[in-house]
């Protein structure tokens, strides 16, 4: 019963980690950068949908769509102003700006809502209570679990489908050979940005409803857990990220509830190069041998 | 490489030598004539460890091409063995600038055994792969630390690996007279300040020694044939294992040692200041200086070193106007229209620019 | 030519922020000196605060430095001494950036040092300050370490040890029976201290601990395993020795899996109620070892939570309340010292460390607060139960 305790908080944690994730490996699968600035989206979403909710009385669907509208906006203006400018730039140039970004949100952050942390409600609430009480799961881990699911589908399903998707394919593998088949890649990227940036508010609002207290450092250490599950299940891949977000969260469960609650991270990272190792691309990445 | 860039070359490296040198020269006169105050004074020693730090990390990253993001881990290992050093031998070596000498090598044996071991899987990947191990074995090292808790007494030196978070300095139960030097998450306390600034420019100065005539010894030229293209240079029979490998380890020891000075520097020192965000810092360091630019790394770690304690009056504004300076230095020195414009600014910047091209 | 006019325009954006900032800085002195000298004849010292204002611990630094700007205010709005005030962010770093904040101030010209807010630094800039001979009383920095082998040092808060020990006791004289779980923070000094003193004290009490789980600031965000496994291992009673952050965290996940044990938090713990937004309810019945309390009827007290309400719209917690005292502690030190604005920080030091065993403070932390030599203070720590959202004290 403990290990099947254990296996669910692992599986929800995961699920939040693989919903960051999957912004991030969106947008690196188009733009060929690490936003390192992605964890801090997911605070500021987490702010606006608490301030949404709590100052102006909305309710809490229509509070996580302002967040997931103010996201969006700021992943486009942060693309437009900070990342396009640096397109030809090389990756270690983008990689310094994203981390520059991530500072300049973390300390408006907290220049605008002040340190003390804020305690976030719960999008939902109440308790799943199994085996006469002996297994309980919260109503939050299971929304988070099946919000991710369908976001994996659905980010599946728009980028095998669709127009917009298959133009972002396209960008991913070549972006000379998609500008000349007609495909505005500047659009295309930007919209990477937009919908990368909108997962991070429903990530934002669902990893605050897990863990309800909201401070300007909330998203920096969710945002490398998804960084390294993106790059364990494949970076690029969009299964992959769900898969890799879902292991992370188990491992760190499982290592914490039977190893040791202080090595917990060292754990995860340890599986990770172990996996890095016998597949150097990640679990489902492809792995792309060098042509001479 | 025709003659006369050769030339180039090494009037560059003088150069350098000759500027850490008088920059040397000029702080120690100001500092011994009172010519600086305090908190100036106060970041000569981390200065110095940044700019070993940063000059290393450019080996692996502008030298080498591989991304690392774990460099502040081998900073840590050196600073706690090279602590461990030079506490222990307190009371058989009592010149400071001896024990200050020792715990540095210490400190690099150290990180470079560590950087061997984390080596091996490490430059097996390649990329943003590589990048995320170093992450990882930043963080483990970051935790096993924290596990440590270590004392010496007349017996010699007692650890104890705390993998439970039960046991405390206590157990290592030490002779009358031990003291205790590294307390687990506390971090090693009562430290011996015994870290100098002219310790720091010597080991600026060896750094540089050691990384400039690497770069342009054979060693160099081949880690930089792997660089720019693997498969030409496997082709024609250069050990790309062997070759990182010399590259990794040395920008690890050169990290520890400077890792040792740092930590010699402060009584107080606790594993969780070399996390993740102390390797992005020096990361900062050196793409702003300029990948593969020695003399970039040195300038660009002064100078953003400098600017959070410049920003001071800012308050709490300062950290939000040190993010827009970097994001703006970043836009300014990698868009083609910025580039013309400051070419146009500057006579004479083009024209090395198109040779840089 | 979009592209450069978009890069010109941020530009100008960004210049005019950085301007704002300046003259912002400058006029609502935010960080800088607060009062001018006034010379109208009252002796005017220079005091320092050091503490996070920046980063993960701002909070802790910010409610240290807001309560010790309304103490200063008030001091120099009455006759006697005066102070100048000026904080300095040192990002509760341990290494450099401690250090850079401590001779900042000492450029400045810091007489005597209200701080450090952190432990870490605190343990650092005390060792600096013990060389220098700058006398320094540090509103909440607990650590034993920070006061050891320093005569220049003394606390406001009580050190770890003190509440490890006192919380023990306290659960074996009201709870004998309980089974205890203790949930903390193995990368944090405080919470590892408090803990292991716990632990060694509720041995020799015959107190039973079942359980002990611990995080690292990483991992703070999900404490579901820890509090499963203590759940199974039968604990009734949870120990937190770690700050009220965490701790909502646990007491929100506890009540989502349906496990109540009795909660019983330290120092830290402090700050539960004013968290914005929290759900108090789920603090119901929490215990806590706290010098202070927002709520309570003492005329000083009030007056203090009022003024800090109007100035920074919240309540203020017991890093506040330990940064209030403090000023008023040095004020009182200096006046039974007898020190006088010419004199050096080093003469100022010499003259504090013998009066301070001698005198007896009141404060909003604790009345008739004396001093040991060692620095450490001597207060009662006070019990408490929170119920129906406010600190009383257990009938029990």
């Amino acid at each position: 019963m403990k290990f099947l305790a254990y296996l669910i908080s692992g599986i929800s944690l995961g699920s939040v980690y693989a919903i960051i994730a999957l912004g991030y490996t969106m947008v690196y699968g188009i733009a060929k950068m690490l936003n390192f600035a992605h964890g801090d989206v997911i605070m500021i979403g987490g702010y606006i949908s608490f301030i949404a909710a709590n100052y102006l009385g909305l309710p809490t669907l229509v509070s996580v769509i302002v967040a997931m509208a103010v996201c969006t906006i700021l992943g486009v203006v942060i693309e437009g102003l900070a990342y396009r400018p640096l397109r030809s730039a090389p990756s270690l140039a983008v990689l310094i700006t994203a981390i520059g970004v991530s500072y300049l949100l973390q300390n408006s952050a907290l220049l605008i809502w002040g340190a003390n942390p804020k305690s976030y409600t719960p999008v939902v609430s109440g308790t799943l209570h199994l085996f006469d009480g002996q297994l309980t799961i919260s109503y939050v881990s299971l929304l988070t679990i099946v919000a991710c699911i369908v976001i994996m589908i659905a980010l599946t399903l728009f980028t095998g489908r669709t127009k917009m998707g298959k133009a972002m394919r396209a960008c991913s593998e070549d972006k000379g050979a998609a500008q000349l088949m007609g495909i505005n890649v500047n659009r295309t990227i930007s919209l990477t940005f937009a919908i990368g940036s909108a997962l991070a508010a429903i990530a934002g609002a669902l990893l605050c409803s897990f863990s309800p207290t909201l401070m300007p450092t909330t998203g920096s250490m969710p945002g490398i857990k998804a960084f390294t599950a993106a790059v364990f299940g494949g970076i690029g891949s969009i299964p992959g990220a769900f898969l890799g977000g879902i292991l992370l969260g188990v491992i760190e469960s499982l290592a914490r509830g039977y190893i040791s609650t202080q090595l917990s991270n060292s754990i995860v990272f340890a599986v990770l190069i172990v996996v890095l190792l016998v597949r150097p691309a990640g679990l489902l990445g492809k792995y792309v041998p060098e042509k001479v | 490489m025709n003659f006369k860039n050769r030339n180039r070359s090494a009037r560059t490296d003088m150069l350098t030598y000759l500027g850490v040198t008088v920059a040397f020269i000029i702080l120690t006169v100001l500092k011994s004539t009172g010519g600086l105050n305090r908190s100036q004074s106060g970041l000569l020693v981390p200065i110095c460890c940044y700019i070993v730090m940063a000059v290393s990390l450019n080996l692996t990253v502008g030298i080498m091409g591989e991304l690392s993001l774990g460099h502040a881990g081998f900073m840590s290992v050196g600073a706690f063995s090279g602590i461990i050093a030079a506490m222990s031998l307190a009371d058989i070596i009592p010149s400071p600038g001896i024990r200050l000498a020792i715990a540095m090598v210490v400190g690099a044996i150290m990180a470079g055994v560590v950087g061997f071991l984390v080596g091996i899987p490490v430059l097996r990947l390649r990329g943003d792969y590589l990048a995320i191990v170093t992450l990882a074995f930043g963080e483990i090292l970051k935790e096993l630390i924290t596990c440590l808790i270590v004392g010496s007494d007349g017996k010699g030196l007692h650890i104890i690996f705390n993998i439970t978070g039960s046991k405390t300095a206590d157990d290592l139960h030490l002779l009358e007279g031990g003291r205790v030097i590294i307390k687990g998450a506390q971090g090693a306390t009562g430290t011996q300040t015994i870290a100098t600034f002219t310790a720091g420019f010597i080991l600026i100065m060896v750094t540089l020694l050691i990384v400039q005539n690497m770069i342009r010894s054979r060693t160099g030229r081949a880690i930089m044939a792997i660089r720019d293209n693997r498969i030409a240079a496997e082709s024609v029979g250069i050990s790309i294992t062997r070759y990182k490998m010399i590259a990794f380890v040395t920008s690890a020891a050169l990290a520890g040692s400077a890792g040792a000075l740092f930590g010699l520097n402060y009584s107080n020192l606790a594993a969780a200041k070399f996390d993740f965000n102390t390797s992005i810092l020096v990361l900062v360091f050196v793409v702003l200086g300029g990948l593969g630019n020695i003399w970039g790394s040195i300038i660009a770690t002064v100078v953003l070193y400098i600017l959070p304690e410049a920003l001071r009056s800012f308050a709490t504004y300062r950290m939000l106007i040190y993010a827009i300076v970097l994001i703006l230095v970043m836009l300014a020195t990698n868009t083609a229209q910025m580039k013309t414009l400051l070419g146009k600014l500057i006579p004479g910047r083009k024209k090395e620019g198109a040779d840089n091209e | 030519m979009k592209k450069t006019l978009c890069l010109l325009l941020a530009l100008v954006m960004v210049v005019g922020m950085l301007a704002g900032c300046g003259s912002n800085a400058g006029n609502s002195a935010d960080s800088e000196t607060a009062a001018p000298a006034n010379n109208d004849g009252n002796p005017t010292f220079k005091i320092g605060c050091s503490g996070p204002l920046t980063g993960g611990a701002a909070i802790y630094g910010t409610a240290v430095v807001n309560a010790a700007r309304i103490a200063v205010d008030e001091i120099n709005a009455m006759d006697g001494i005066h102070f100048e005030f000026q904080a300095q962010d040192d990002e509760a770093d341990s290494g450099d950036k401690a250090i850079n904040a401590y001779n900042t101030l000492m450029d400045w010209g810091m007489q005597v040092m209200v701080g450090t807010v952190t432990s870490g630094s605190g343990i650092t800039v005390s060792a600096q300050a013990f060389q220098d001979r700058t006398f320094m009383l540090t509103p909440s920095g607990s650590s034993v370490d920070l006061i050891k082998d320093k005569d220049n040092a003394f606390q406001v808060c009580f050190t770890d040890p003190n509440q490890g020990v006192g919380s023990a006791d306290y659960i074996a004289e009201n709870f004998a029976d309980a089974k205890v779980a203790v949930i903390y923070r193995n990368d944090d000094a405080y919470s590892q201290g408090i803990r292991d003193t716990f632990v060694a004290e509720a041995a020799a009490k015959g107190v039973n601990v079942v359980y002990e789980g611990t995080f690292t600031a990483d991992t703070a965000t999900d404490f579901s395993v820890q509090l499963t496994a203590a759940q199974s291992a039968g604990a009734d009673m949870m120990f937190l020795p770690i700050y009220y952050q965490p701790a909502a965290v646990i007491l929100q996940q506890a009540n989502q899996m349906g496990y109540a044990p009795t909660f019983f938090g330290v120092d830290g713990m402090d700050g539960i109620l004013t968290l914005e937004n929290f759900d108090t309810s789920l603090a119901e019945g929490v215990y806590l070892l706290t010098p202070f309390s927002a709520d309570a009827d003492d005329e000083r007290t009030q007056a203090f939570v009022a003024e800090y309400q109007k100035r920074y719209g919240e309540v203020p917690n017991q890093f506040a309340a330990d940064g209030y005292d403090a000023v008023y502690i040095v004020k009182a030190a200096l006046e039974a010292a007898g020190c006088t604005p010419d004199m050096s920080a080093a003469e100022i030091c010499e003259a504090l460390i013998k009066v301070m065993p001698t005198i007896t403070v009141d404060g909003i932390t604790g009345e008739g607060m004396t001093w040991a030599a060692t620095g450490e203070v001597s207060k009662a720590p006070m019990a408490v139960v929170i119920k129906d959202g406010v600190y009383v004290t257990p009938e029990n």
